[in-house]
């Protein structure tokens, strides 16, 4: 670390660009409603994902009720069955982690890290968020609609997805389900471009790339890999759509249907897959980049330490991005490729586990030493790292080929990636929802409510998906409706399923007090006033708490130092924000 | 918002080559010293874009390549019968120097929008839509002609069904760009017709001030859709 005396910074450049003119709402509906401040359109955003987040946490529940009691409950039958594993994975993926991170935190964070005014097209970012609810709303018909939702699984594999076997098949279900990811991409391209370009073009004077918090750095290339990667998601969809309702065979081989011949010939399923991974694997680094980011200001800001190898973390963020485009066909090992591409796909993906390793030695690092405060967002961070320790260290087995084809398809794989890419993410989300609470409202949340909320949480999380891997072990099949008389299988799997099931309802119970210490703490929560952690980051020093439309008052402020001076040497607090001028404290930059 | 340095006559400090896009990156503020808000997400909207298309032709060329009965052969598929014979490609010639032609007049019309020629900025744009609509016109015509002789997205006459599937989806999907960029066209020359990037006028929905980069960043799109275009007629009329 390379101390540089104070006043050694350089004087800060001009502006380049005027202030900007914000939309000022004139009645109640362009303020709250149709609003074009990112503050509300976050907040939007981030209630619409958690709505529909607690639907697909109730399908869990009757998924794992059926797993757990088989025939017990007569409403779910092998349709329902299938339709509540898929539309349980897709909102969980797209429509609640991916549009919370970038759609609630993204457009809450990004003005306020980088001292913007607003996104830079706030018409745009209203409208992503209209398209949003819009695609949510027919997700939501699927389960009105006749025949119900799509019961195809989540990663929608033609030909099954649009034959009379599956549910929805040849009715509204996958009909539905593709309009809506088409129309979510539309709406997420709008919000897309404006988390970039604010990035690149709206920063404050003085707020360098390499002085961003790294909360920034994975909403910004998370960002980027979508606006690459939903693309091939989109092409997928539109050719699908046109298999299922022109008659075309882009995906449908010749293929017979109940003793019926189909007019589909020639088209391949595997085009399918390839498309749906080179967006479906960045699709995790999507959901996880952010959460990347922020769990690294989390633990900055609540071990009172700055970030241990700020530029490694941020280089480790962009290569983690970079790769994640080259691994997609590590989820088709046991679709039939070349041995070849195996072996380049499997090398691939196990490159990415250095960048990955050298985040969690840093956050561990960054720990050690440090003044921990087990803060709500401490806890959850923490809880964090271990989560994704453990189901980082089972994506390694399934990157290899030869360990992932006896594993492909069993319950392993259901433990690998909600561990890595549904745990983990979600415990940030907790984390950071704890941290950011009081600026968005002014208020704190109940500590009490909280910590009940995170031991339920992180030791339920544990006790739900830490016996999968056994069950996978055993050679559990995923997605099977019922186990009937297996022969493989010993009595104390399902002893174990019961175990599981129980520990699921109880988790989803528990996050009830979550939502109700939301609720409580917004009226009789302790005030927070405007920077209760005392953290570095610029959102912390706004003129108001919550930030105002146009979120500085009367002048931008102006950054003088990275995100990450805390403890340090000589300094009165033991933190200084980063809009405090060099002379008033001890200047420390980052060492290469 | 979003004027230039550099511009007003001081001398640009700013080194240049590969160290000035260092520089840049690693500076406060913008990371694209020259461009504004709008041309920015323009450009990364078509990145977003060609990644589109991109999908779209290489699933394409999976299909063309893998399907194991015979592809319809282009030059015979999209020739006219004109004068007693059979001319390959000839609709697709004059399609593709009508949309090329109008990048030139875009091109024209955002210079003279930058030397704040209101009159024949709204002109050149207006014929570069007019040369916009005449492209989808002819694609409507050849449409129409496919579809006469037994084209369907599920098959065709000649061989393989994934011809006609490929043909109407991709040619389609560039189409609705064009006709999208026609309407945008419209818009944009009536604002300059009318004068609101003189005056600065605020936008209806953004309270933005209206400015001439407005047909820049029009231009941008609209260029896009052209270079679109020759990979298309590349990978589809000429293979």
């Amino acid at each position: 670390m390379v101390e540089i005396p104070s006043g050694s910074a350089g004087a800060i450049p001009a502006a380049e660009v005027e202030d900007v003119e914000l939309y000022h709402p004139g009645s109640w509906w362009t303020k709250y409603v149709f609003s074009q401040d990112a503050k509300i359109i976050a907040v939007q955003y981030s209630m619409t994902a958690i709505s529909i987040g607690l639907v697909a946490l109730v399908l869990s529940w009757l998924m794992r009720l059926q797993l757990a009691f088989p025939g017990y409950f007569a409403f779910i039958d092998a349709d329902h069955y299938y339709q509540f594993i898929t539309m349980h994975g897709m909102i969980m993926v797209i429509y609640l982690l991916t549009a919370l991170f970038l759609g609630g935190f993204g457009n809450y964070l990004i003005p306020l890290m980088v001292g913007a005014r607003d996104m830079v097209f706030p018409y745009a970012n209203m409208l992503s968020y209209w398209i949003y609810l819009l695609a949510v709303l027919i997700l939501v018909a699927g389960f009105f609609a006749p025949g119900g939702p799509t019961g195809a699984g989540w990663t929608l594999y033609p030909p099954q997805s649009v034959l009379s076997g599956t549910p929805g098949g040849k009715d509204w279900g996958i009909l539905l389900m593709l309009s809506s990811l088409i129309v979510f991409i539309i709406g997420f391209t709008m919000g897309g471009l404006n988390y970039v370009v604010t990035v690149l073009q709206g920063r404050a004077r003085g707020m360098t790339l390499m002085r961003m918090p790294l909360t920034v750095w994975g909403i910004f290339t998370a960002t980027v890999m979508a606006l690459l990667a939903f693309p091939a998601l989109f092409v997928a969809c539109v050719m699908m759509l046109f298999d299922r309702v022109l008659g075309t065979s882009f995906f449908m081989p010749a293929i017979v249907e109940m003793g019926t011949q189909l007019q589909h010939g020639g088209g391949s399923p595997i085009l399918f897959q390839h498309l749906f991974w080179f967006f479906g694997h960045p699709e995790v680094y999507i959901v996880a980049l952010p959460a990347f980011g922020i769990v690294s200001d989390l633990i900055s800001t609540h071990a009172r330490k700055n970030i241990f190898g700020y530029r490694m973390m941020v280089w480790a963020i962009v290569i983690i991005g970079a790769l994640s485009f080259v691994v997609w066909a590590h989820h088709m090992y046991v679709s039939g490729m070349n041995p070849a591409f195996g072996f380049f796909f499997a090398t691939t993906t196990l490159i990415i586990a250095v960048p990955t390793a050298i985040k969690v030695y840093n956050w561990v690092l960054t720990l050690w030493r440090g003044d921990i405060h087990l803060t709500l967002p401490m806890l959850f961070a923490l809880a964090f790292i271990v989560t994704f320790v453990n189901g980082g260290l089972t994506g390694l087995f399934l990157g290899n080929v030869v360990v992932d084809v006896p594993l492909s398809d069993t319950m392993f794989v259901v433990a690998h990636f909600h561990m890595v890419m549904g745990v983990a993410p979600i415990l940030v989300i907790f984390g950071a929802i704890y941290h950011w609470y009081p600026k968005v409202t002014g208020r704190m949340l109940n500590d009490v409510l909280g910590h009940i909320h995170f031991w339920i949480t992180f030791l339920g999380a544990y006790a739900i998906f830490f016996p999968m891997h056994y069950l996978g072990l055993l050679g559990v099949p995923r997605r099977y409706f019922e186990m009937g008389e297996t022969a493989f299988v010993p009595p104390s799997a399902h002893t174990l399923n019961i175990f599981i099931t129980v520990m699921a309802l109880l988790v989803g119970a528990g996050q009830m007090v979550f939502l109700f210490n939301l609720v409580w703490s917004l009226f009789r929560g302790r005030e927070a006033g405007g920077n209760p952690w005392r953290a570095t980051t610029l959102e912390w020093q706004t003129p108001q708490t919550p930030p105002a439309h146009g979120n500085w008052g009367k002048d931008l402020p102006v950054v003088y130092r990275w995100a990450y001076d805390y403890s340090v040497p000589g300094a009165a607090e033991d933190f200084i924000p980063q809009n405090v001028p060099a002379s008033d404290g001890v200047t420390r930059e980052v060492s290469a | 918002m979003a004027q230039t340095i550099g511009t007003h006559g001081e001398p640009d400090l700013r080194p240049a080559g590969l160290r000035g896009v260092a520089a840049d990156f690693a500076s406060d503020q913008r990371a694209f010293k020259t461009a504004s808000w709008g041309k920015a997400m323009m450009w990364i909207f078509l990145l977003s874009d060609t990644f589109v298309f991109g999908c779209f032709l290489i699933a394409y060329m999976t299909a063309r390549m893998s399907t194991p009965v015979a592809w319809p052969n282009p030059s015979e598929v999209f020739a006219l019968h004109i004068g007693g014979q059979d001319v390959p490609l000839i609709l697709i010639a004059i399609m593709t120097f009508v949309l090329i032609s109008s990048s030139g007049t875009m091109a024209m019309a955002v210079n003279f929008g930058y030397r704040r020629d209101r009159r024949t900025t709204a002109i050149l744009m207006l014929l570069t839509a007019l040369l916009g609509a005449c492209f989808v016109g002819m694609q409507a015509f050849e449409w129409t002609k496919l579809i006469t002789e037994g084209v369907r997205p599920w098959g065709n006459p000649w061989g393989a069904a994934q011809f006609g599937s490929t043909f109407f989806m991709i040619t389609g999907f560039h189409g609705t760009h064009v006709t999208i960029g026609v309407i945008f066209l419209l818009i944009v020359a009536r604002k300059v017709w009318r004068g609101d990037f003189d005056q600065e006028r605020r936008g209806f929905f953004t309270s933005r001030r209206g400015r001439y980069e407005a047909v820049e960043i029009m231009g941008l799109y609209w260029h896009f859709v052209d270079l679109v275009w020759v990979f298309i007629f590349a990978f589809f009329y000429l293979w």
